[in-house]
């Protein structure tokens, strides 16, 4: 059977379990002709030019997975970031585990998705934000066709959400081939702060696919700050889609941390819909084996006054594959905008590729748009001048790479966030250090 | 003049008729309208050409009629009908000339007003010039002072009579018959161009030169240009173009091969003003252009290119770096204005080790045009020490116009170095603040800055051209400079 087929004769399955009068379900239908006619995107589609999903839509994956299982805190906790108080949303198998969670309807909600798709009190929010952001295209389309769990935050106006809240999808390998869909609408009000983390984690090696959407709408003044950890199993890979919705004066800032995981696509597309915005776009990638890092960002600037700002930092050992595809679009009404655009690579091994493509598409005159990419090496000179120094030259190295990336570690404004990656690079690059960035 | 602002930059631009849309009534041999096998064997026929040249032409053709005209440029436009379409137009029907009294006086007039007065230029500026108009070379002039080199500069038609084992060899190496649409096209029915050929060691005494002229209505111009220097020669090409102004739009696909053997080295220069429309963005030039190099050992190819004509343009001159310690250079001008569309850019592919490559692409945009770069690095696994520098500015000015960058960066080498960086601004008024503070008022400011943004091109342009490009770069800047 097809991967196609697979996925029509699931719906079918679908359709047994959820209420398909609902006004969701008729967006899944319209979804599902939408992937019908669209299908898996190809090579040949310039977006995926450089990014083959052959390898991950030739398995026949379980979408729903039967069984629930138990998992204690004690299994998961090295995955979160376990230090700070946070609200939880942790999902196993893609299916809600309360018992795990911490969440909240005081004054703003942080909840589940399923609860707030069936409960009427929701309908008004779901009805003008839900689907409203998220493109046609295949993946997003086949999402949009089963989506029926994941977190679901609305943040009322002036509130700033006093910790972070955590989202994690766990998957505990039950299945051996598991396909999940979460789905995440996150609103927050004018003049409201919120923090997000959100981390994909497969705890066996059986292989995972998560083709996750996320819609965040930022309304006036608002500031979200976003991290998203990517250090899954070598077995697991992630396609995610993010649209953000920008309004007046409201800041974004998103940032994505690729470790792990055997093929990862992010798809990050920001809609600037109001003047005065910020948006920043940084990420971190240092991968090796036969990793796959695929960034695909776009900015679309639709008013004046507003900047963005785009920082990718990236290393690539043994046979790794980097993909880095920025598009920055400036609108003929988008007057006085600041786009920023910097990506840069280090190829370590002789095998390693990176593929970049840094797109500028302005139709504004008055407009200051860069962009920089840059594909080099450490220098020489000064891993000569650290090794004269005593510093093992491993060390010395990783010294190096990290002063790379640390541009984009210092926007990190969660501390506990910031000694964690920092960890994690020193695990990737083999080193014990004893400094803290 | 009082006072020279952008806005009256701008509203110059917008007004400057197309100075060279001039129709030269001159008889001409036309074959009927159409593409087919038929077509392919009148025009090889009345070229008087070898079988294996037919051949050749026919297989293109075989290849051409499977493709499908290719949609990913960033350009729109009503795609040509190429079964309206001439594919052979000869002015006048005599086949040669031995001195120029026996140009048609006409076609002389036609010169005169292009500025190139051939007999001028001969004793002036020591150009050897090869004129193409409706793709039939007409004059080769100072044939003999290079003969005495050993320089082989003709008519490719030309070449393929006389030198059928050069032609043989090469054509078709760097851009086979199979490479994209139009060159299938081209290759099947290229009627002329020019032939160059720089034998061992020979360092070219002067400028070679190419001009071509799009003159007939409803004909399409198909020229092939064959560039060959021999190991440890030089040569720097010019070429030029211009049609009259005419309503429909004309379909100028040509295919252009450099080839670089060991420490040779080529300079190909291109001021490109085919019409490029009304005001009103009617009629125009298609200019679709295949040009690629191929460097051999320690040889450099670089590609200039000032374009500020034809409706829509698409043309990537690239360069395959497949010899160690080869260069590839490409510094390019696109100027587009009303609805102009250029979607140009370069392509440098390194193989060898050691190879070198700069890009330097300037856009500037006014009016309702649309400006693209689309270029491709590439690094080849074996590529030890590659090393590229890119750099794409563009222009804006008027907020109906857009700019585009598209660079495509694939890299997999970890001893090469990899420099893009893109910028797209307006005219600054900081600068121009910069400027009046320092007692330079803002019409002259305005020069200074467009001047400076194009300077890294123009200079790289031979000398004789570089006065034409700035003429030509359509800013003008009259009554600012002095």
């Amino acid at each position: 059977m097809s991967f196609k087929d697979h996925i029509l004769s699931s719906f079918i399955a679908l359709e047994n379990e959820v209420d398909t009068n609902s006004y969701v379900h008729h967006i899944r239908n319209e979804a599902l002709n939408d992937f019908e006619q669209l299908g898996i995107p190809q090579r040949r589609d310039e977006a995926y030019k450089y990014t083959s999903l052959k390898s991950l839509f030739n398995k026949e994956y379980v979408l729903f997975p039967k069984k629930e299982t138990s998992i204690s805190y004690e299994d998961i906790k090295k995955y979160l970031v376990h230090q700070i108080d946070a609200y939880r949303v942790i999902f196993i198998d893609g299916i809600y585990s309360s018992h795990l969670s911490q969440t909240t309807h005081d004054k703003f909600d942080v909840c589940l998705m399923s609860s707030a798709l069936n409960n009427p009190k929701y309908a008004a929010v779901i009805e003008k934000y839900y689907n409203r952001l998220a493109t046609k295209d295949g993946l997003t389309s086949l999402n949009t066709a089963f989506a029926k769990e994941g977190a679901y935050l609305h943040i009322n106006k002036n509130i700033a959400v006093e910790k972070p809240i955590e989202i994690v999808y766990f998957s505990t390998g039950n299945e051996a081939q598991l396909m999940t869909q979460p789905r995440n609408l996150v609103v927050v009000g004018e003049n409201s702060q919120v923090q997000v983390i959100e981390r994909h984690q497969s705890l066996s090696d059986n292989a995972v696919l998560t083709n996750s959407v996320t819609e965040i709408y930022a309304a006036k003044k608002s500031l979200v700050d976003w991290y998203k950890i990517q250090n899954d199993d070598l077995s697991a890979s992630l396609i995610d889609h993010t649209f953000v919705a920008q309004q007046d004066h409201s800041e974004v800032r998103m940032h994505t941390f690729s470790f792990g995981g055997k093929l990862t696509r992010n798809n990050l597309s920001f809609y600037q819909r109001g003047e005065r915005c910020n948006s920043v776009l940084n990420g971190v990638t240092i991968i090796e084996g036969k990793q796959h890092v695929d960034h695909s960002t776009l900015v679309h600037h639709t008013a004046p006054n507003c900047e963005s700002f785009q920082e990718y930092k990236q290393i690539f050992d043994e046979r790794a594959v980097g993909v880095f595809n920025g598009k920055v679009l400036v609108d003929k009404i988008a007057q006085k905008i600041n786009a920023y655009q910097q990506n840069n690579n280090i190829l370590v091994s002789d095998t390693s590729t990176i593929n970049a493509k840094p797109q500028l598409e302005i139709f504004a005159d008055d407009v200051r748009c860069s962009h920089g990419c840059t594909i080099g090496q450490l220098d020489d000179e000064a891993l000569f001048y650290m090794q004269a120094r005593g510093i093992p030259k491993k060390e010395a190295r990783a010294l190096l790479m990290f002063a790379f990336a640390n541009s984009v570690l210092e926007s990190v404004k969660i501390p506990e966030i910031k000694s964690r990656i920092t960890k994690l690079i020193a695990m990737k690059l083999g080193v014990e250090i004893g400094f803290d960035l | 003049m009082s006072k020279y602002t952008e806005e009256q930059l701008e509203k110059e631009l917008k007004n400057k008729e197309y100075e060279y849309g001039f129709y030269t009534d001159m008889k001409s041999d036309t074959i009927p309208v159409g593409l087919s096998e038929e077509v392919i064997h009148i025009i090889s026929a009345k070229k008087n050409e070898p079988e294996w040249m037919l051949e050749w032409r026919l297989q293109a053709y075989r290849v051409f009629i499977e493709m499908e005209e290719p949609e990913w440029a960033n350009v729109t436009y009503k795609k040509p009908d190429l079964q309206s379409i001439s594919y052979y137009s000869a002015p006048n029907s005599k086949p040669k000339y031995d001195s120029l009294d026996e140009v048609d006086p006409e076609l002389l007039e036609t010169f005169k007003k292009l500025g190139i007065s051939i007999d001028e230029q001969k004793k002036l500026s020591g150009v050897a010039m090869d004129v193409v108009i409706d793709s039939v070379s007409v004059a080769t002039s100072f044939k003999k002072t290079l003969g005495e080199k050993g320089i082989i500069f003709c008519p490719i038609s030309e070449a393929i009579q006389e030198h059928p084992e050069l032609v043989k060899k090469y054509l078709g190496t760097v851009i086979p018959q199979n490479d994209n649409y139009y060159a299938a096209l081209n290759s099947a029915v290229f009627s002329d161009g020019s032939f160059c050929y720089i034998p061992k060691g020979v360092k070219c005494p002067m400028e070679l030169s190419t001009y071509f002229r799009i003159n007939e209505g409803g004909t399409g111009q198909f020229e092939r240009t064959l560039v060959i220097a021999d190991e440890g020669s030089y040569v720097s090409y010019l070429e030029g173009c211009t049609a009259p102004s005419r309503d429909e739009n004309q379909l100028h696909a040509a295919c252009v091969e450099l080839i670089a053997l060991d420490d040779a080295e080529i300079k190909y220069s291109t001021v490109q003003n085919w019409y490029p429309g009304n005001a009103e963005g009617k009629g125009g030039v298609f200019n679709f252009v295949t040009k690629r190099g191929i460097c051999e050992k320690n040889s450099k190819i670089s590609w200039t290119q000032v374009e500020t004509g034809s409706a829509v343009t698409w043309k990537y001159p690239s360069c395959i770096l497949k010899g160690d310690n080869s260069v590839g250079e490409f510094y390019s001008i696109a100027v587009t204005n009303n609805y102009q569309q250029a979607d140009t850019g370069t392509k440098m592919i390194h193989l060898g080790k050691n190879t070198k490559s700069t890009i330097i692409s300037k856009g500037i945009s006014a009016g309702k045009s649309q400006n693209s770069y689309r270029g491709l690095v590439k690094i080849g696994a074996r590529a030890t020490n590659a090393r590229n520098f890119s750099q794409c500015d563009s222009l804006l000015m008027g907020n109906e116009c857009g700019a585009h960058t598209f660079p495509y960066i694939e890299n997999s080498n970890s001893t090469s170095k990899v420099e893009h960086e893109a910028t797209t601004s307006k005219i600054g008024e900081d600068q121009i603040f910069y400027c009046n503070q320092r007692g330079i008022d803002t019409e002259k400011a305005i020069a200074l800055i467009v001047n400076g943004f194009s300077k890294e091109v123009l200079n790289n342009l031979p000398m004789e051209f570089a006065v034409e490009a700035q003429k030509l770069l359509e800013i003008s800047l009259e009554g600012s400079v002095g």
